[in-house]
């Protein structure tokens, strides 16, 4: 019987109900929306001189962390304990896992424990969709492999809205290493959910072989794409592309689809630069960029902290099934 | 092919040192011989062409008649299937050095349920099948286990490291008829060259896993849309074809008989169907789960379907399917690949490849090949029986079917559903990418030379091996 | 604060309405002398509207104070679903805009809200008061007391106390929301 104070279930959130959070494919334009929508609050919320919520009170997050990420753990523990939530790191290095435990062992211990919810980062991709088989926790993606990095996608349709106000029909150049790329491969597919377009740009031997199916445009060549672009995303190059034979040189690739001064001043005026950090200046895009007034990459880090407590608040209510 | 050369019949060895009573095989040691008769069974056998109801007459480890009249004890199999023992030219059982995953004994008990009366082990065991120590260390097991022949695969090189010739002369004199270092493909033409060629003083066979390991490096599951969209580093179908077709170029080149292992490319059809064409000696085999299950299988990212080569997309499941249709394949092969669970409840990246094969490869060839109408039940059964017991010179399995020869049979229910429980296997693994699937096909009996391994449905280890057999 | 919806009512229902328009009107207004009259004025007083319907109430007090003594009352809005003690057993609520117009830093605040039945949402809304900062009292205006406290919480000012059963939902509807002005009691 629905009582005065209860909710009705079609009053809740788009999000809420979520039981993971493994990959923005799963996630349709209205769990997007409410994500973003919570958001909003989360960040007005760090303004204040309290900042922390009791929301989440006697619940407990495991930050799992089995590669080493100091600024994505940083931020879900921050998201994790505004929101009054018990926090533990379990980092593979200072744990048991360096020893050989697997990690069915690693979750079979942390449900023994009866964590609420598993925040993972893991160098396999499709790790975190293992752990949902062995524990009852929520389990968060901090980023698998070269999969998906779900959040890394929430905060950077966040900031684009943030900036734009909308991201229908906005045009997004996401430019680099997309084949090695998780936060590519969320990114790209939130935007597409959230009717925005999208360029991959970069040599054929950084693209995914069957990116021809990803219903996305593609060039090799990055100049075309710049006056058309909203907003133009760069990815990161690491170095050890060029001893793969990716690329032939720092140099050439920095030449050929670099972010540089000359080509900032062929976007269109309202345009901004976004890049998912840590960034190579001098590779992807040089330093003057990096600084521009119009670039959002400060703003991405900020904003990292109310996605991911919004992620938490929408996923961590309710009783489970 | 079979006759050719110097080679003489490829008998097991499980067969030459022992003596050939049934009774003797099963360690009971009595000296009479039973005699049983299947009463109005369908008879399904390529080799002796026939395709009919009969009364099939055992006595001892032979078939005494396939005809009308009955003696002995008479088993009611109207309803059933009579074929030829099934052959599986390529599985792992792991003994030597893996026996938490298999061992010859539980191996070849699983092959038993499966309807095999015959398989053939691959090399890579630790120590490596590279000598005749370990070969017929792997026959005595099979011996003793006595649950089905096996004709050990001798490795090409030492180690399987890809470098150095294997004694194939010593381990050819011991029966080996088939060289692979599988699992570890011969990088070197020059090597693989030379192994085709000292093999046909033999007039042995080379089995090459193709792939070509420069374009594979970190790979994880085909390369595609999918590998794509999980993130797993793909896997060229191009390193498969591209070893096929030096293969190929190379074994005819110098008339040597070569077998290509698990096709799973539409090209590598195409590439087979083409030397075939050209006269090359070569045979193929393809397994279950490559002409039924594709890359979509993977986004569950249950290591249970990590296999190599890796589940490919639809257009080449039907490829291989039609190049079984066409006889380019000559044989479905089950690649049966245990791995212990701890092994593969890991990361998709650090878990193994491999998946168990023996107990479903007849149920999914009758359900996802016979029903559908690919393969009539014969064919299916040269598949599964006579063409790889020829592919591979081995006498008295794969029928024919008649008075006199060895009684290496399965008797099966074509249109008896069960469902896939990894729980009752009989392998020490449980990594069967069917489970939980129904099938239609159920194996009822499974004679080797005449007596059990299979009985209703229920394994008969020679122990307990009973007597209704007797008149 | 209601729960259920305004079109969502079975025709079926028994339903019965206690205010209409007018009733409502009166009863703010009066509430508003209350608050100017326990005051001794509008100085230092900030109205605090808990969402949903709580946010019109606050603005509708305010500006029948701004009339009735001409002086101007800030009216902020609080949503409140971070501070529930129910987030585990029920799940999230949409977050609404919370709004301090001003630093309630020695300021009186009068938390406004449409119906008070256990308290719950009172004393989620007093932990998310004082978390902005420490106000030097709140007080409590609401349109409906329909009992059935759960907590110690009482208003200061009631538009109308309603004695009602705990299976009966009180229903109110707002110009601002809803298009219309009653309150009526509900039978599901």
């Amino acid at each position: 019987m629905m009582t005065q104070d209860q909710i009705a279930l079609d009053e809740r959130p788009a999000g809420a109900g979520l039981s993971h959070l493994l990959d923005v494919d799963a996630l349709g334009a209205d769990q997007i929306t409410a994500i973003l929508d919570a958001a909003r609050t989360f960040q007005q919320l760090a303004a204040r001189p309290i900042k922390k919520v009791p929301t989440l009170r006697g619940r407990t997050v495991c930050n799992l962390f089995f590669e080493d990420s100091t600024r994505t753990r940083v931020s879900f523990e921050i998201a994790a304990k505004r929101l009054s939530a018990d926090v533990l790191n379990f980092s593979a290095k200072g744990s048991s896992v360096s020893k050989g435990e697997s990690l069915k062992d690693t979750a079979l211990t942390l449900q023994a424990m009866g964590v609420d919810a598993i925040v993972v980062r893991h160098h396999a991709a499709g790790a975190p969709h293992q752990l949902t088989r062995w524990v009852d926790a929520h389990v968060l993606n901090a980023g698998d492999g070269r999969h998906q990095h779900p959040t890394q996608a929430l905060l950077d349709l966040f900031t684009i809205r943030e900036h734009f106000g909308q991201l229908d029909g906005l045009h997004v150049a996401v430019i680099g290493d997309v084949l090695h790329s998780r936060v590519a491969r969320s990114l790209v597919q939130g935007l597409r959910t959230m009717s925005a377009g999208v360029t991959v740009v970069g040599p054929p031997t950084l693209l995914p072989l069957a990116v021809g199916q990803w219903d996305v445009d593609v060039s090799h060549d990055l100049d075309p794409v710049l006056g058309k672009a909203d907003v133009v995303y760069l990815l990161r190059v690491q170095h050890e592309r060029m001893s793969e034979q990716f690329i032939p040189s720092v140099r050439e690739y920095a030449r050929l689809w670099g972010m540089d001064g000359r080509r900032l001043r062929r976007l269109s005026e309202h345009a901004v630069i976004m890049h998912p950090g840590p960034m190579n200046r001098g590779v992807e895009l040089t330093a003057d960029v990096a600084d521009a007034p119009n670039a959002l990459i400060a703003r991405q880090v900020a904003n990292g902290v109310a996605v991911r407590m919004s992620c938490l608040y929408l996923m961590l209510g309710g009783e489970r099934a | 092919m079979s006759s050719s050369s110097g080679a003489v019949g490829h008998i097991p060895l499980a067969v030459r040192s022992a003596a050939p009573a049934a009774g003797l095989l099963s360690g009971s040691g009595r000296s009479h011989q039973s005699l049983v008769t299947f009463t109005d069974v369908r008879v399904v056998d390529p080799a002796g062409g026939r395709d009919g109801a009969a009364n099939v007459i055992i006595e001892g480890d032979r078939v005494a008649s396939v005809g009308r009249e009955s003696r002995g004890l008479r088993i009611d199999a109207s309803g059933l299937v009579l074929a030829p023992g099934l052959v599986d030219l390529h599985v792992h059982l792991r003994e030597p050095g893996g026996e938490d995953a298999e061992t010859v004994a539980s191996g070849t008990t699983a092959a038993a349920a499966g309807g095999f009366t015959a398989v053939c082990p691959m090399a890579n065991t630790q120590p490596v099948a590279d000598h005749a120590g370990v070969i017929e260390q792997v026959l005595r097991l099979a011996r003793e286990a006595a649950m089905c022949d096996v004709y050990p695969v001798g490795a090409i090189t030492r180690g399987l490291a890809g470098a150095e010739l294997g004694e194939l002369g010593a381990m050819a004199a011991v029966g080996v008829r088939c060289f692979s270092d599988d699992g570890h493909p011969v990088q070197s033409a020059h090597v693989m060259r030379q192994a085709l060629a000292y093999a046909r003083t033999w007039d042995a066979i080379i089995c090459n896993h193709a792939e070509e390991r420069t374009l594979t490096g970190d790979a994880q599951m085909h390369e595609g849309i999918q590998s794509d969209l999980l993130g797993l580093t793909g896997w060229p179908r191009e390193a498969e074809e591209l070893m096929v077709a030096r293969d190929l170029i190379l074994a005819r080149g110098l008339g040597a008989r070569i077998h290509v292992p698990h096709v799973s490319t539409a090209e590598t059809v195409a590439l087979i169907r083409a030397a075939k064409a050209r006269g090359t000696r070569v045979t193929a085999e393809a397994t279950p789960h490559h002409f039924t299950l594709t890359d979509q299988q993977v986004a569950s990212y249950d290591p249970v379907y990590k296999v190599n080569p890796p589940l490919r997309v639809k257009t080449d499941v039907e490829a291989v399917r039609a190049g079984l249709a066409d006889g380019t394949i000559d044989a479905i092969a089950t690649d049966h690949a245990p791995h212990p669970p701890e092994d593969k409840e890991r990361e998709w990246s650090a878990a193994p490849c491999g998946m168990l094969g023996l107990e479903t490869a007849l149920a999914v060839t009758i359900t996802e090949l016979v029903r559908p109408g690919v393969l009539t039940l014969p064919d299916a059964i040269a598949a599964l029986s006579t063409r790889p017991a020829r592919s591979r010179d081995i006498v008295g399995h794969g029928g024919p079917i008649a008075e006199g020869t060895p009684a290496n049979l399965v008797l099966f229910d074509p249109e008896e559903r069960w469902t896939v429980d990894p729980g009752r296997s009989h392998s020490r693994s449980r990594n069967t990418p069917f489970a939980g699937r129904e099938l239609w096909g159920r194996v009822h009996h499974t004679l080797l030379r005449g007596r059990f391994t299979v009985r209703d449905g229920e394994s008969v280890t020679p122990g307990d091996d009973d007597e209704i057999g007797d008149a | 604060m209601t729960s259920a919806r305004a079109d969502d009512a079975a025709p079926s229902a028994p339903s019965r309405t206690v205010l209409d328009a007018d009733a409502i009107r009166r009863a703010v207004r009066r509430m508003a002398h209350e608050i100017l009259e326990r005051h001794a004025g509008a100085a230092d007083l900030v109205l605090m509207g808990v969402h949903t319907r709580g946010v019109p109430l606050a603005r509708r007090l305010a500006h029948d104070v701004a009339q009735i003594e001409q002086a101007t009352v800030p009216v902020g809005a609080l949503d409140v679903a971070l501070y529930r003690d129910d987030y585990a057993r029920i799940g999230p609520r949409p977050l609404e805009r919370t709004h301090f117009p001003v630093d309630t830093e020695g300021r009186t605040v009068v938390l406004v809200d449409d119906v008070l039945y256990t308290g719950r949402t009172v004393r989620a809304a007093m932990e998310a008061v004082i978390a902005e900062g420490r106000p030097a009292a709140i007080e409590l205006a609401v349109l409906v007391d329909r009992g059935h406290r759960e907590l110690p919480v009482r208003a200061d000012y009631v538009g109308k106390n309603l004695p009602t059963s705990a299976g009966e939902v009180v229903r109110v509807r707002l110009e601002e929301h809803d298009g219309v002005d009653a309150v009526s009691i509900e039978r599901p």
